[in-house]
This record gives structure tokens, sequence and C-alpha cells, in this order.
């Protein structure tokens, strides 16, 4: 159960090694339970772990995160769409030639296959470790199953979910827009989505690195002389 | 550049327009229905809560936020990363250096790059005097919407004190803007340290002050006590953190139990809980979290240790490809950063955990079926920043 004594409890800090065994076995009771479901994995020693498991698999091991693993406390869930943006920094002048953009997918720790991924934290107060669950999505089927049964919090997050990226959340019952007027068309946090702002009214500080008008008139008129020194 | 399409412009100029929607549809099958906000001196902000009523009675509460939304997560996409520590000064106006400090640990890890310990120490002070200023606000709040006037004047005029010391360093009061990666923009002034301590004292005066206006107040007992209780089941199914989480007998503080590298470790002080969880508890948890807070100052004003306050970093900061999540112990509760990068000038993906989104998210649980006058106990007395909700 949860200490309710407070205060001066020992906080020696823990030898690297050790936390790192703590994670692997973290690694192997996820396998134990979950068997195929478990398709990444991703260590930082000492420090973070993250785990990928299927789609169908996901609420499971939402249950084995809480109840096996003891990671009662719940953080956060939300997604990266790992499209780059072809929009980049939004920093580039109108009047430039459009880059070419990427779209190379390149995915972070514990691997992924698609576009869109799910992730989603939660700690422990015995073992103070947190762990992070990742679960991919297919472009075709945009939807997961909810986690209210695992952790009642993750309710808003599966809203903001839903609302700035357009992932279906199965079994939810209410994804009203949290954060948008009912109207809004689109997915905010979705890579493709402009940041309109930006194209309404360039960044401010294009407008320092702008040649002055006179500049290129100068050495027109001394043409000669220019091309002698360059 | 892709093209925009006038459709979306148009979607954009619309959403914009209805930014005030004022009358969302709320189901009634009995009872009444009350607005409570957007413009609420309960609610800190443009936070409405809907709440279905019979007689005195609420029946269920629902808030209803979005009003305070800029869309830090998105805007984080297109800035590097000294400008995305501006955006984020403004999630937790009350605390802003507390706001900087995840951010920038979660980008030294991705550049494995630490700061030197002097930086460590100030960053711990300043951290602190966030904290500091933050609560004690939350004193004189708390006090003023149950209808003492007088404690809410006393605030003002202490956190003052502690304003004018972040000022003196950092130049800014509300928003600061100093913490840099690798370490701090500047050294504390002269005299700096003599006139915390004073500050410090001042503040466990008004802690003292507090616990005599407030704390021991017949009416304020009675409408605090037993008043919005959140058991630790459930604090923690919602994700609570910070005092609420304490509050409900749940020993936890991430200073204590999950170290970053900051000083906190460094000195001699105490995470308190209360078993109650009620409004009463989260008060009192407060209140001696700021007593704490003075208490770590003072020892690490004591123990600075001298040498650089910035580590060797490159000009233009790239953090390399990864991934990465620093939480702390802000006044609100965890807050936490999960950082993407690609390698880029700024981050590719920058998911903001806040305190105050997961702790009022506990509202429609814990305001079924208490009294009107208890929704405004509860709302206060759980905290929140609506900044740090909305994002």
């Amino acid at each position: 159960m949860i200490p309710l004594s407070s205060a001066d409890v020992d906080t020696a800090p823990e030898e690297t090694a050790e936390v790192d065994e703590a994670r692997q076995g973290l690694i192997e009771l996820f396998t134990e339970e979950l068997g195929d479901a478990v398709v990444g994995t991703h260590v930082r020693p000492g420090d973070d772990l993250w785990i990928r498991v299927t789609r169908e698999a996901w609420r499971s091991a939402g249950f084995v995160l809480r109840d096996k693993a003891g990671h009662r406390s719940f953080e956060f869930l939300s997604a990266i769409d790992w499209l780059p943006s072809p929009f980049g920094l939004g920093k580039d002048s109108p009047t430039d030639e459009p880059k070419e953009p990427d779209t190379e997918i390149v995915t972070g720790y514990a691997g992924g296959d698609t576009r869109f991924q799910v992730f989603a934290r939660a700690q422990s107060y015995t073992t103070k470790m947190g762990l992070t669950l990742k679960v991919d999505l297919p472009d075709d089927d945009l939807s997961i199953e909810t986690w209210l049964p695992v952790f009642a919090g993750v309710n808003w997050h599966e809203r903001e979910l839903h609302e700035m990226f357009g992932i279906d959340v199965i079994g939810h019952g209410h994804l009203a827009p949290l954060y948008l007027p009912g109207a809004f068309e689109g997915h905010p946090l979705r890579k493709d989505f402009p940041l309109l702002a930006r194209h309404v009214k360039p960044w401010p500080g294009i407008v320092d690195i702008e040649p002055m008008p006179e500049v290129p008139e100068a050495p027109a008129a001394d043409g000669t002389d220019a091309e002698a020194a360059g | 550049m892709t093209a925009i399409s006038d459709r979306q412009k148009v979607a954009y100029a619309n959403a914009q327009a209805a930014d005030g929607r004022v009358n969302l549809e709320f189901e009634t099958q009995e009872g009444m229905t009350l607005n409570m906000g957007p413009q609420h001196p309960a609610t800190h902000g443009t936070l409405r809560i809907v709440v279905k009523l019979d007689g005195e009675q609420v029946l269920a509460a629902e808030p209803v936020m979005g009003y305070m939304h800029r869309g830090y997560e998105k805007l984080a996409e297109v800035r590097d990363y000294p400008q995305v520590t501006t955006l984020v000064n403004r999630i937790d106006w009350l605390g802003s250096f507390a706001n900087e400090v995840p951010f920038i640990l979660a980008a030294e890890k991705l550049m494995e790059v630490e700061a030197p310990p002097r930086a460590q120490w100030i960053r711990t002070i300043l951290f602190e005097l966030s904290r500091i200023a933050n609560i004690s606000l939350f004193a004189g709040d708390m006090a003023l919407h149950l209808g003492a006037l007088t404690a809410a004047f006393y605030a003002f005029r202490d956190r003052e004190f502690v304003l004018n010391q972040i000022e003196s360093v950092t130049g800014g009061r509300f928003h600061p803007y100093f913490d840099r990666i690798g370490g701090l923009k500047d050294d504390l002034p002269k005299g700096w340290i003599a006139d915390t301590k004073a500050a410090m004292v001042k503040l466990r005066d008004f802690c003292d002050e507090m616990d005599d206006l407030v704390t021991g107040n017949e009416i304020f007992e009675a409408r605090t006590r037993g008043i919005g209780v959140i058991p630790a089941e459930v604090a923690l199914q919602y994700g609570l953190s910070g005092a609420n989480l304490r509050a409900s007998g749940v020993d936890w503080d991430l200073r204590r139990d999950h170290p970053v590298g900051l000083a906190w470790d460094q000195v001699d002080w105490k995470v308190w809980t209360h078993p109650d969880g009620d409004s009463f508890a989260r008060f009192w948890v407060r209140i001696q979290e700021i007593r704490e807070a003075t208490k770590i100052v003072d020892q690490l004003c004591d123990g600075l240790p001298s040498g650089p306050i910035m580590a060797k970093v490159p000009r233009i900061i790239k953090v390399p490809a990864g991934e990465a999540y620093v939480a702390t112990e802000n006044p609100l509760g965890e807050m936490g950063y999960y950082l993407v990068s690609k390698g880029g000038l700024g981050p590719f993906r920058l998911k903001i955990k806040t305190p105050s989104f997961n702790n009022v998210a506990v509202v429609p649980w814990v305001c079924r079926g208490v009294l009107v006058p208890d929704v405004i106990t509860i709302l206060a007395s759980l905290y929140f920043i609506l900044g740090d909700i909305d994002r």
C-alpha cells in the first residue's frame, strides 16, 4: 500500500547497474505477460524505459503496467506524428523557392512502423521508475481502445488525442472537443496541419535579413570596380 | 511551402471568431443547470464549470476549458530551443522560473550537457522562490474565496518580497527567462543572498500569520474540513500530483524521490503529507510547503558553491536525436516535458505534461453530491492556473 508516513526516508542514489536490472526485469515481465505483443523496447540505463506493444494488446498492456508492474500513478497520454513537417520551421521567406518537403518517416526509441504513434506514461511510487508505452496505429485505421478502465484520469487526455490528432478512441463515449470550438476543421497537432498564423503573417525575423533596396544598386553604378574586386 | 487552401483560411477565421462560444448546450433531464464562469472569481482565469443542480445539491459538474488555449505544443515545433523557453515561461505564470527548468533539463539530457554546480544551486534557489511566490498567493486566495478578504492583502504584500528577489537577479518579476541550456544567463548580484535570507524570515512570519488568521479559524475549518475528500486511490487514478496528492496521504515528492541533478538532495528538508484528503488538508500541506521552501533557500544560500555558471555549449544549439522525459515538482505539482528531437534546431514534438490538467480532471468526480458553496471551496483548494490547464 501507499506509505502514509512522511519525510525522513533515506534517499541514497541507487546504483546504476541495479536500476538497469530492474528495467530489464520490467521488460521481462511485459514479455511474459503479453508474449509476442511486445514488439520493441529501449532502455536508457539508470534512467528510463520505453516499450512498444501491438495495437491489439494496448489495453492489456495498460493493465499489466498498472497491476503487475505497479505503475499506478498515471502521468499522460498523447501521440506523435512522425511525418516530417512539410512547412519546416516556418521561417522561410515567402519569396524563396519552396523546398521539397522531406517525407521519410524516422521513428524514435523502441522503433515504429507507422506515421502515428500513441504513447502513454505512468510511474511507480515504490520502485521510483517511469515507463513509456508506445503503440503504432495504421494510417487507414486511426483508432485505439480506450484506457478508461485502466486509469480514470485518461479521460481528458483521450479527448485531447481525438481533437488534436483525429485518432478515434473506441469505447470512450464522450469525445467532445476540449480546447477548440465545435466548428473547427482539422487536427492541429498533425504535422500536415499548417500553423496558419505563420502563413497569414510571416515570421518577423525574416525582415532583418532582407537586403536593403539600395544595396544592389550601389555596385551597379560602379560595375567595373565591383568586377575587378570580385 | 505547401499551398494553403482558401477553405482552410476561412476555417481558421471562423474558429477565431467562434472563440467566445458561450452557448454550449448542456443536456438537462432534470434539475437546473448553472453556469459558473467563464468569468468567475473562483476559477483563476477563464474556466467554466457547468453544474447541474437539484436544489442546492450538485448532481454533476463538468469543467469546460479551452478559453486560454494557446497551442504551445504546436508553436514549440516551429521555434528553436531558446525561443521555446520564453513560451513555456507562460504556462504557469505564477511560478514561471519553475516552468523553464524541466524543459532545459530535458534538452540537457539529450545533449549530455550538465550545468556546473553553482548554476544548479542557483536554479534550485530560484525554483524554490517561484514556489513561494506561487503558493503564498494561493494561501491568500483560498481564504478570499471563503470570504476572508484580509488574508489576500497579506499574501499580495508578502509575495512582493519574493518577486523583488527574483526581479533583482533576472530582471523579470513574472517571466524571468533566465535558465539556459548549460547553465544560467547571469550570476547573482552583490548583496542578494543577505536580502534573500531577510525575505525568507518575512515569509516564515507570513506562514505564522496565515496560521493565526486562517488555519485555526472556526469558519474556515467549518467550510473546509471534510469538504471535497479525495481518497488516495482516486488521486492516483486521476494522476493528481503535488500538494493535492500529498494531502491525500501519498508520500511522494519528485524533489526527493526523483533527483534530476538539482540541489535538493544537498539540504535538509521534509515532505509533509496529510491523511485527510479534504480541502483543509490541501491548504495545510501547502502552508507547510512554503515553510520548507524557505528552509531550502536558506540552506542553499549558506552553502552556495563558487565556480562558473555556464557549461561549454555551442553558440547554435542543436539537440541530438532522441527522446527524453524530465519532470520536476513544480508549485502546482508534477510538470514534465516529453521532448522528441530529430537533431534539428527546434523540438520535433514537445508533449507538455502540466499538473493542473490532471488535477482539474478530478473535479467531476469530487463535486458530485456537494453543495454549491462547496464547489468554490473545492476549486480553490485544488488550486490550478488556467494557463497550466490549457497550455
